[in-house]
């Protein structure tokens, strides 16, 4: 039995950071709030870069409670879809090439979503992790962390309630 | 500090505050505890884009605003007021192309907290779009003059 050599590590990554980026920029609302992910494996941090348009209470200034929450709410979406999808591209059962221009994933539904703020948000970069706490086949519950200038003090947390496509993405 | 006057608040708040005025969000009501606020239809506030309809997370943004005016309207409350937490149940799918609109009422402030709920309706059938129930900061020292 012949073992496949291992793939070279631009190729895996090119593959990767590929499939990330068709996947955030299928949908038109990240772009518009302008959140970007940053990848390690298969960890996704969210990044909500500082805008004035974000600002909800111009006299603190503070970040809207709005703005936030969509964050957040971007950030499970997306971070349930790459689980799936990171499964169907690494396992091959879907390929990269399909996810050109006009691919509309098939992305799980929120069912409700709860933020909790924690603190004022500042005029400043805000960053978010999503943890996919139960996945089943039908529902998955996750919850996202934000925090701005120190990672022990998140300035809101959410818990969100979501109903999983089925089939393939793609 | 004295309240600003309603109407005044009605024409310029949705105007002052960057992230409302980037969602195009406008006042349709502000009565005592009572807010009615539309966010018009915008393609680049799709969240599926299969389907065409907008992102809970703007969805969201119109609930949190909308509880927030209904909170500062609210005589007993004060005006300036954050979010505590804001819970939305996606009852349906938005229909694409339609301006959504929320209707918040302040149903009961304590010294401290705000009580809100809200519903969201896009105009097609009975069942709304999404509800909201959420609390509010109170600074009654501030809306009693003190502070």
């Amino acid at each position: 039995m012949s073992r496949r050599p291992p793939e070279p590590v631009q190729v895996v990554k090119q593959r990767r950071d590929a499939a990330l980026a068709a996947l955030v920029g299928s949908v038109p609302f990240i772009s518009f709030l302008g959140v970007t992910f940053d990848r390690r494996g298969d960890e996704l941090t969210a990044i909500l870069p500082y805008r004035r348009d974000l600002i909800g209470n111009p006299m603190l200034p503070a970040l809207h409670g709005g703005a936030t929450a969509g964050f957040l709410e971007i950030t499970a979406l997306i971070g349930l879809s790459w689980g799936m999808l990171w499964e169907q591209v690494e396992t091959g059962a879907v390929d990269v090439a399909a996810l050109g221009e006009g691919w509309c994933p098939k992305l799980p539904k929120t069912i409700d979503f709860a933020t909790d703020f924690l603190r004022s948000g500042l005029p400043r970069d805000a960053y978010a992790r999503a943890e996919i706490t139960r996945s089943g086949r039908r529902y998955a519950s996750v919850r996202v962390e934000a925090w701005q200038d120190n990672r022990q003090r998140p300035h809101a947390q959410a818990i969100g309630h979501f109903v999983m496509p089925q089939g393939p993405m793609a | 500090m004295n309240k600003p006057d309603m109407e005044f608040v009605k024409t310029h708040f949705a105007k002052e505050l960057p992230y409302v005025a980037a969602l195009n969000m406008r006042f349709d009501e502000l009565t005592e505890g009572v807010a009615v606020m539309t966010m018009p239809y915008d393609a680049r506030l799709v969240g599926d884009p299969e389907s065409g309809v907008i992102h809970g997370g703007a969805v969201s943004a119109l609930m949190d605003t909308t509880c927030g005016a209904a909170v500062f309207s609210h005589p007993e409350a004060s005006m300036g007021t954050a979010t505590i937490d804001l819970r939305i149940d996606y009852m349906r799918a938005a229909k694409p192309g339609r301006e959504i609109t929320a209707r918040a009422e302040c149903y009961h402030v304590t010294r401290s907290v705000a009580f809100v709920r809200a519903t969201a309706t896009d105009g097609e059938g009975d069942t709304p779009v999404a509800t909201a129930t959420g609390a509010f900061t109170v600074d009654r020292a501030a809306s009693e003059g003190k502070a």
